[in-house]
């Protein structure tokens, strides 16, 4: 565990965070790999992980019945991957998809949310995290929104 | 530092320019994408090439419909191709997309501020693009390519609506290819078999590859990209007088007196488009100004 | 503020001449000989308008004006002055500034076209009955065309081309405020004569300052004589009245600031209201300059041309870029039209681009008044401080 450990410390979701905690959070981590294509969670399941992207590529996708699926997002390495384990009912709202061979850790939403039940502290600091990555997405979402190099009519 | 990073006011020779359009010919039409085309003019006189900087803007007459700005998209090393990338959007711009080879174009310019590519020597140069804002930005590009050794890194951060909406392609793969220039590209949506970056271009800010200490950056694109685009360099720590925007309002004559173009105090034909940022920071925050 | 002391006339260190009541109609002939169209007031349409005036018989004697916010009236007099009126709705830009000029026309020939010149009618005007507001407005222009100098020369050319006499004014209008923009009402400089009517019971005369060579060359073609200390002394104090009975008041204390910082004030809402985007200011006022072009073509395809024509800020298109205006509302217009007019000028031209002539209130169809606007905001700042306190003021 002592390398995972380092390597996990070395992610960008980590960077300055009390290492008394990242050594806490090994316990919740682990390697996963997901090929070219191959999806990383579907739409509905139940959201057991988030991902800690550290190579490749992954997209967001929301596949409407009539159209091809819709990439919403990609991540790549230093990204993060994955809120829903955060907040009840725990069910992924997206699908997401490899776009090529990708390398992450999986982390354990039931190990962390016990373990921020356990140190509020802990919870905060995860908390604070997740938050800004959740305002960049909203903020990227309203931009996209605003589809600011389309043809006005 | 500040001071050396002003933008500099058009060179002499454009105060001469007459309000009178030269003609040039269209050489070369090429269809970019869907809705936006590059024509490349050669005068149709003997005189002197068009020598413009980067960052510059003609007005573009199509005979008997009108005139509008138009950047100047080639490269400033190699004047004797005029260079204009645009897309057809309007009255005079959907005639001009029905140009072909050999036929003429009235040219005024150029007009406005220019990039401030001399004076970024020795920083990092960051570049960030949005749709068609990529036009204005390529002879920046060229110049900082051709003088390299004068540059820390090279970075191109380009964002569009889709893939379909990427401009100069091939050029972006060569570009790519080179280990002295980081290219990064990603659209707003897209779907398979795009495998490229989908997000927006403000996303691409905080990874870049650059020294924020020691960087200059150029933003070209919708005025809300814009906007973010300062927002996440200056979160990165990028000084503000060290960023450069380029604004787009109407404009009819190019030369400051025919009104349209004012922005707060400032006429966006003469003393823009390019201005550093802080110069218009507090303006762009007024709605409707 | 004296008033006193703005009247003091600008030692030319020549002697004021006299002339009389007929020695206009003569100063008129006399630079119709020399080969001068000779503009200035007449009435027309019930308002004292600018156009060509044959003789002296065209001028306005006997006639002046009420004016208010939205109101113009034209009055009999009880004496027969000349230029005992204010500014009617027309300016002198019309001359130096044509509300249409072609610029150039092109011919297609064969499967290309080629661009003719148009050369300006070279023509020598004189223009009589400038007031001092008129002549600040003048050199206003002068400067928004010079500095873009290759854009329109033909403005300054034609200003240095034309004869200037200039009118001192013996009364003041219910919407002047020409002290308050330090303009007037006296004649300082810009004129080749500048003309002060005294009209007594008994008698009728013209105390003349030259202003230029040419002036004095006119003036020598006429039945002068140099005034005396009493009729200068009488002609100073119908200026000095006229100083006296401002309608209006403009308090123009740092006015940019004031106006930078309450681009959000409630008033601009309100007056936005109100305002029904006519124009009307922009084309009556003596300083605006703003304009447009029209790119047409023949039927047939064949002949193109281009001209430049007034534009208003007040108008949807004029902040037009793809995807709608900047400007879409009137609120938005009025800011724009009043904010450029009284602060941002200042840093484009290094003037106020406002001459206190009072215009854009008397020909406002809803009597928007921006001496009232003015002290609206200042009463009740809503400062909103600069975001990051360094935009904005460059010196000029």
């Amino acid at each position: 565990m002592e390398t995972l450990e380092r390597v996990l410390s070395e992610h960008a979701f980590f960077a300055g965070m009390d290492p008394e905690y990242v050594h806490l959070l090994v316990g919740c981590a682990s390697n996963v790999r997901f090929e070219a294509g191959s999806f990383i969670f579907r739409q509905g399941e139940e959201a057991r992980d988030f991902y800690l992207i550290r190579q490749g590529k992954a997209a967001l996708e929301m596949a409407p019945p009539n159209r091809p699926p819709m990439m919403i997002q990609t991540v790549s390495e230093g990204d993060v991957l994955g809120w829903s384990w955060l907040i009840p009912p725990h069910r992924w709202r997206f699908d997401a998809r490899a776009l090529e061979l990708t390398r992450a850790f999986a982390m354990d939403g039931a190990c962390l949310r016990q373990k921020c039940g356990e140190d509020p502290r802990l919870g905060y600091e995860l908390l604070r995290r997740f938050s800004s990555i959740i305002a960049e997405r909203l903020e990227a979402t309203c931009l996209q929104l605003m589809d600011v190099y389309a043809i006005q009519s | 530092m500040p001071s050396n990073l002003e933008v500099a006011a058009p060179p002499l020779e454009a105060a001469a320019t007459t309000m009178l359009p030269r003609l040039f010919r269209v050489q070369r039409y090429l269809q970019e994408t869907d809705d936006t085309f590059t024509l490349e003019l050669g005068p149709l006189d003997d005189g002197a090439p068009l020598a413009f900087a980067p960052g510059q803007f003609n007005m573009l007459y199509v005979f008997g419909v009108g005139e509008v700005p138009i950047s100047i998209s080639g490269d400033p090393d190699k004047p004797g191709v005029l260079v204009h990338t645009t897309r057809a959007v309007g009255t005079v711009t959907r005639v001009m997309a029905r140009l072909r080879r050999g036929e003429l174009i009235g040219v005024r310019g150029p007009y406005g501020t220019p990039w401030p590519v001399d004076q970024a020597e020795g920083n990092d140069v960051v570049i960030v693009a949005g749709g068609i804002g990529l036009a204005p930005l390529r002879p920046a590009l060229y110049r900082l390519l051709a003088q390299r050794d004068r540059f820390g890194k090279v970075v191109l951060l380009y964002g569009t609506r889709t893939p379909e909406d990427i401009l100069y392609r091939k050029e972006l793969e060569r570009w790519r290819a080179r280990f002295d220039v980081d290219v990064y590209v990603t659209v707003d949506r897209a779907i398979a078999p795009w495998r490229g970056s989908v997000g927006v271009v403000t996303h691409l800010i905080p990874k870049a590859p650059f020294d924020p200490l020691s960087s200059v950056a150029l933003i070209c694109g919708p005025e809300i990209m814009m906007r973010f685009s300062v927002f996440e360099l200056e979160k990165r720590g990028v000084a503000a007088d060290r960023i450069f925007v380029s604004l787009e309002r109407n404009m009819k004559c190019g030369v400051g007196t025919c009104g349209h173009c004012q922005f707060g105090p400032l006429f966006v034909c003469r003393e823009g488009p390019v201005f550093a940022y802080p110069r218009v920071r507090d303006w762009l925050a007024v709605r409707e100004l | 503020m004296s008033s006193i002391d703005m009247c003091a006339p600008e030692n030319t260190g020549r002697q004021p001449k006299l002339i009389e009541r007929a020695g206009v109609g003569r100063l008129i002939a006399a630079l119709q000989q020399q080969g001068y169209r000779v503009v200035g007031p007449t009435v027309r349409d019930e308002a004292i308008i600018y156009d060509e005036l044959a003789s002296d018989a065209d001028l306005p004697a006997g006639w002046t004006d009420d004016q208010q916010a939205g109101a113009y009236r034209l009055k009999r007099r009880r004496d027969q002055a000349l230029f005992r009126y204010t500014c009617g709705p027309h300016s002198w830009k019309k001359y130096l500034h044509p509300p249409q000029a072609t610029l150039w026309r092109a011919e297609r020939e064969g499967g290309l076209f080629r661009i003719l010149p148009e050369t300006p009618r070279a023509e020598r005007l004189a223009l009589l009955g400038v007031r001092a507001c008129e002549l600040r407005a003048l050199a206003i222009q002068e400067q928004v065309f010079a500095m873009a100098a290759h854009a329109d020369a033909g403005y300054g050319v034609r200003l240095r081309q034309a004869f200037v006499v200039a009118v001192n004014c013996g009364q003041a209008g219910g919407t002047c405020f020409c002290v308050s923009m330090n303009s007037g009402p006296r004649a300082r400089k810009g004129f080749d004569l500048a003309l002060t009517e005294v009209v007594h019971a008994k008698r009728h005369y013209f105390v003349v300052e030259i202003g230029s060579e040419r002036g004095a060359a006119i003036l020598a073609a006429l039945e002068t004589r140099d005034a005396t200390a009493e009729e200068i002394a009488a002609a100073e104090k119908t200026v000095n009245d006229a100083a006296r009975h401002m309608g209006r008041t403009l308090d123009t204390t740092e006015i940019q600031a004031l106006l930078y910082r309450n681009h959000e004030h409630p008033r601009w809402e309100q007056t936005g209201e109100r305002c029904l985007s006519c124009a009307n200011c922009t084309l009556a006022c003596p300083t605006c300059f703003c304009s447009t072009i029209d790119d047409t073509t023949d039927l047939a395809g064949q002949r193109a041309e281009r001209t430049r024509r007034w534009d208003s800020c007040f108008t949807a298109d004029f902040s037009y870029i793809h995807g709608g205006s900047v400007r879409q509302s009137v609120k938005a217009r009025y800011r724009q039209w009043l904010t450029h007019k009284l602060a941002s000028w200042i840093e484009q031209f290094g003037s106020s681009g406002c001459v206190g002539c009072g215009r854009c209130i008397t020909w406002c169809p809803v009597g928007i008044d921006l001496t009232e606007e003015v002290r609206a905001i200042r009463a009740t700042k809503y400062y909103r401080e600069p975001v990051h306190g360094d935009t904005g003021t460059r010196s000029v």
